[in-house]
């Protein structure tokens, strides 16, 4: 018993590491869990990227889901999930709401005449106040909000295409049901 | 996954082939810095209007408890990352409207989760956290005290052995 001891515990060891090993490959450590699933979306009154002098707000969007997609001209990644975007967003079946985050408004018009728009409508944040009640600290972003106005999905990172058949599809097929 | 805002801690991609001109360039930038001292002092610190001393220690303190979720091994009070500087507003403006301390790590704990607070918070899932390391040392102790008691039980069987050797042997070895 007392000779297997030191064996066992490097076992012990082994599991601990590989387990941790294991984890880190299937989560991404630095992604910040939002506290905000499955409860009422922040109150928002944001200008269109397009016209200023118009708005969009929380209460204007309620009574269908909608995807919020959170991005920005300077941001890499963006670039990336971007092409995504275009091939798949038309296929979701619920309006795709461009959020410009921290961005100057002619670089965001810039940036998706390039690239193309995949987005129903673009709202502007600017100054970035109102991300922070979303809990937004990085780009790309999404958030999808049921129509109630509740946020009942987080993605951090880009999307892949794998990402919209595994978890977001499903989830809006669910939440057309609720829908009345 | 690539996180967009700038960590001022970017690495370097492309190591072997721009160390040299990376040497230069920094070369260059602390020369720069000894030129102007004033710059690296002045980019972490925002010019923010205090009351009085007593509320910039305030300020200081709290920020310190608080995670940049950008650069996330930095704190509020020293991250360069532009949402840092976004989040020390933010706490400013609350701390002006007269919230204390802990309504403020509330009001952040809502919107980025208990990931903000360097300080995770005694509750079940981070009991594991907490009393871990007492856990293992209680752990290892006990199996240094059983292998002790062991070890001196068998050392006592062994002498009375050697003892009852010495007798039948007497001292011819």
């Amino acid at each position: 018993m007392s000779r297997s001891l030191p064996l066992f515990g490097f076992l012990l060891l082994v599991a601990l590491f590989g387990f941790g090993i294991w984890w880190n490959t299937r989560h991404d450590p630095r992604e910040v869990p939002s506290p905000l699933i499955d409860k009422p979306a922040p109150e928002f009154v944001l200008p269109l990227l397009d016209d200023p002098t118009q708005t969009v707000s929380k209460a204007s969007m309620l009574g269908k889901p909608y995807l919020v997609n959170v991005f920005a001209s300077w941001c890499i990644a963006c670039g990336e999930e971007h092409p995504v975007l275009m091939a798949e967003g038309r296929t979701l079946g619920i309006p795709l709401v461009g959020y410009d985050y921290k961005d100057a408004p002619e670089d965001a018009k810039a940036w998706l005449a390039r690239h193309g728009n995949p987005y129903d409508i673009v709202i502007a944040d600017q100054p970035g106040r109102t991300a922070i009640d979303f809990g937004v600290y990085g780009a790309p972003e999404s958030f999808l909000i049921d129509a109630r106005g509740v946020i009942r999905y987080k993605h951090i990172g880009p999307f892949t295409p794998e990402i919209i058949e595994r978890e977001l599809k499903p989830l809006i097929a669910r939440l057309k049901q609720e829908a009345p | 996954m690539s996180r967009m805002l700038p960590c001022w801690s970017a690495p370097v991609r492309d190591r072997g082939a721009s160390r040299s001109r990376t040497n230069a360039l920094l070369q260059m930038l602390f020369a720069l810095f000894l030129a102007f001292p004033g710059i690296a002092a002045a980019q972490a610190i925002d010019p923010l209007p205090f009351k009085d001393h007593a509320q910039e220690v305030r300020f200081q303190n709290l920020t310190r408890q608080l995670r940049c979720l950008v650069c996330q091994n930095e704190n509020l009070a020293d991250s360069n990352a532009d949402l840092a500087r976004d989040l020390r507003r933010e706490v400013f403006g609350l701390m002006q409207q007269g919230k204390s301390d802990d309504e403020i790590k509330q009001y952040l704990v809502a919107r980025y989760s208990q990931f903000v607070l360097y300080d995770p918070p005694v509750q079940p899932s981070t009991w594991l956290l907490w009393f871990g390391p007492g856990l293992f040392l209680a752990l290892g102790a006990t199996v240094v005290v059983l292998t002790i008691r062991k070890r001196s039980r068998a050392t006592r069987i062994d002498s009375r052995l050697v003892d009852n050797a010495t007798i039948e042997q007497g001292d011819d070895w």
